[in-house]
């Protein structure tokens, strides 16, 4: 049972930024103590999160983490040991049918017969649903309008990953989820893949993206999960995440003449001041940079060769889990 | 339709007609199936109608000729081949190019596909047999057959006997390769049994007593018997119900959907 303490600091009860949380009766997905094991290793431990309707939570992480299992829980493909699951305030376990006609889904894994065509493949995906999408206009924006006659073995790996993305959205789901949805695509699919899904979201589809390509969370995601060994172990904004994991922004100069260092420690921007040589590394949140500059010009000093860094999702990531994400990449899918 | 809308959703009946089509265009597409279960049937069918001695009445055939063997063990053969080379090594492709788990996210339950395949094996295994009765009757003047419920209750029950092993193989078979190699391991002994190689009659006793109890000989024995205007033997339907449902039983206890 959680104590009231652990239920005050839950992750999952944050909610999104903007307007669109306030905006937003019941989540879209709500997942509250999930936990799944496999024998006697323990995927998922203690998950929680809600998710927004038409928000594009990332869930990111190490393979292995349990961000795959925690999403094959959520539309109903794995039972889990224990918590409660609600997509669109439907239980996954009681009502299948109805989880699988509000949802879409994108596996890592995944092909076709080589001797079927990608139109035909489409088509017959796109008959499951009551109210499908578009076919034409998924597939083109996918860059896959051209291949409706290709059989499905002269594709890409690009190509099909394409091709998967596009049967996840045919049924045009409430809530989508895509699990390494770049995977194998180049940087210029892989950005007609994100506008893609800034499309869906606009039209109000929620997305749960499982990813652990920095650039992709960073641009896509309204809020992110970093998952570890099936915990959370943070659950903001990207912005946000990168803030709290590096003690936020640093600013580096060389000031051009000696200066009352309290003259910064004053400033709320400021959270620390190092010296590294006869540079000054100012650490701190906000508009920091500016506030610093100001500060200096007021005191006479000029702040020569500024240089000004915000931590990212990947530095982010390697403080709260002591691992590269890149080191992720290799090895076995989760 | 909306009307009729049941309260779960479900998905829509023109969901398993595009999958019955799609696994139309992939039979059509890959013909190694069509090709040695109709082909070779046919092709044997008219080289032992073509052989004179083949045509003469035989007294340990039971006055029968060779070729009036041959019939109904030839569409015994051609659907053993359709039911295990069309049933199991897709459909454990299926489950390991992630086809079937993949359906199973949407409203249409992954046990569709396998209807699907049994809808289109179905249609060609009625197109093949139809073929060789036709062909016996036009070209060799053999009588049509004389009890058509019995045989088509034969043909059906000997569809679900090899339907069901074929599923069981499927069940059991880890990889499409492993199918493969069960199939023909279950295949051959069936095809001696049934007397494909020399009639089972002209074998030693105790062979004619283990195929009795085969599900291809007992199905060519049925076959053969609603031919000539008998009702098929008890034993014959029996062994083929039993391996209906024994394997059909195997089959669901142990197939692995993922």
């Amino acid at each position: 049972m959680p104590t009231p303490d652990t239920l005050g600091s839950e992750p999952g009860t944050s909610t999104a930024p903007g307007s669109r949380a306030a905006a937003a009766s019941t989540p879209a997905v709500e997942i509250s103590h999930l936990r799944k094991t496999y024998g006697p290793l323990v995927a998922v431990d203690d998950v929680s999160f809600s998710v927004t309707e038409g928000e594009i939570f990332g869930i990111l992480g190490p393979n292995g983490a349990g961000k795959t299992t925690t999403v094959e829980c959520a539309v109903g493909l794995r039972s889990p040991d224990s918590g409660t699951i609600r997509l669109m305030g439907i239980d996954p376990q009681a009502d299948r049918a109805q989880i699988h006609e509000i949802t879409g889904v994108q596996l890592q894994s995944g092909a076709f017969p080589g001797k079927l065509r990608v139109g035909e493949i489409i088509d017959m995906y796109r008959s499951f649903y009551r109210h499908p999408a578009d076919a034409g206009e998924l597939a083109g924006a996918l860059g896959l309008a051209d291949k409706r006659h290709s059989y499905y073995r002269s594709l890409s790996g690009g190509q099909q990953q394409r091709l998967s993305v596009v049967l996840a959205l045919i049924g045009a789901p409430k809530v989508a989820v895509l699990d390494e949805m770049t995977t194998g695509l180049d940087p210029q699919a892989r950005r007609a893949a994100w506008e893609l899904v800034e499309h869906v979201r606009d039209r109000g589809t929620t997305v749960l993206l499982v990813t652990h390509f920095m650039e992709e969370a960073e641009r896509l995601c309204d809020r992110v999960a970093l998952i570890d060994s099936g915990r959370i172990v943070a659950l903001d904004t990207p912005a946000g995440l990168a803030t709290r994991a590096m003690g936020g922004k640093t600013v580096r100069f060389l000031p051009s003449a000696p200066f009352d260092e309290s003259l910064l420690t004053r400033l709320p921007e400021v959270t620390a001041i190092e010296h590294d040589g006869h540079h000054i590394v100012v650490t701190g949140t906000g508009e920091l940079a500016t506030a610093v500059i100001v500060a200096m010009y007021k005191a006479g000093v000029e702040a020569r060769d500024v240089r000004i860094d915000a931590s990212t999702l990947e530095d982010a990531f390697v403080r709260l889990t002591g691992r590269h994400l890149h080191e992720a990449e290799e090895g076995a899918p989760s | 339709m909306t009307a009729l809308m049941p309260t779960r959703p479900r998905a829509p009946r023109a969901a398993f007609a595009s999958m019955v089509l799609n696994e139309a265009r992939l039979a059509w597409r890959q013909p190694a199936g069509i090709i040695a279960g109709a082909g070779i049937a046919l092709l044997l069918l008219i080289i032992f109608g073509e052989i004179p001695v083949f045509r003469q009445p035989s007294g340990s055939l039971g006055g029968y000729s060779t070729f009036d063997v041959y019939i109904p063990i030839l569409m015994g053969f051609s659907i053993a081949i359709i039911a295990f080379l069309y049933l199991p090594g897709p459909l454990v492709s299926y489950r390991e190019l992630g086809i079937l788990r993949r359906l199973s996210t949407t409203p249409v339950p992954a046990y569709w596909v396998l209807a699907a395949q049994i809808v289109v094996q179905a249609c060609l295994m009625a197109v093949t047999l139809a073929l060789i009765v036709t062909v016996s009757i036009v070209f060799f003047g053999i009588s049509a057959p004389r009890n058509p419920g019995a045989m088509v209750l034969a043909i059906a029950l000997c569809m679900a006997a090899l339907f069901a092993i074929g599923l069981a193989i499927a069940a059991l078979a880890r990889t499409a390769a492993a199918a493969r190699g069960l199939m023909a391991a279950a295949l051959y002994p069936l095809m001696f049994f049934s007397g494909l190689y020399y009639p089972v009659q002209l074998m030693p006793a105790v062979i004619q007593d283990i195929s009795d109890y085969t599900p291809l000989y007992a199905a060519v024995q049925a076959i053969g018997a609603a031919w000539v205007g008998q009702f098929p033997a008890t034993r014959s339907l029996l062994v083929l119900v039993g391996y209906a449902l024994v394997f059909g039983f195997l089959a669901k206890r142990f197939f692995r959907w993922e």
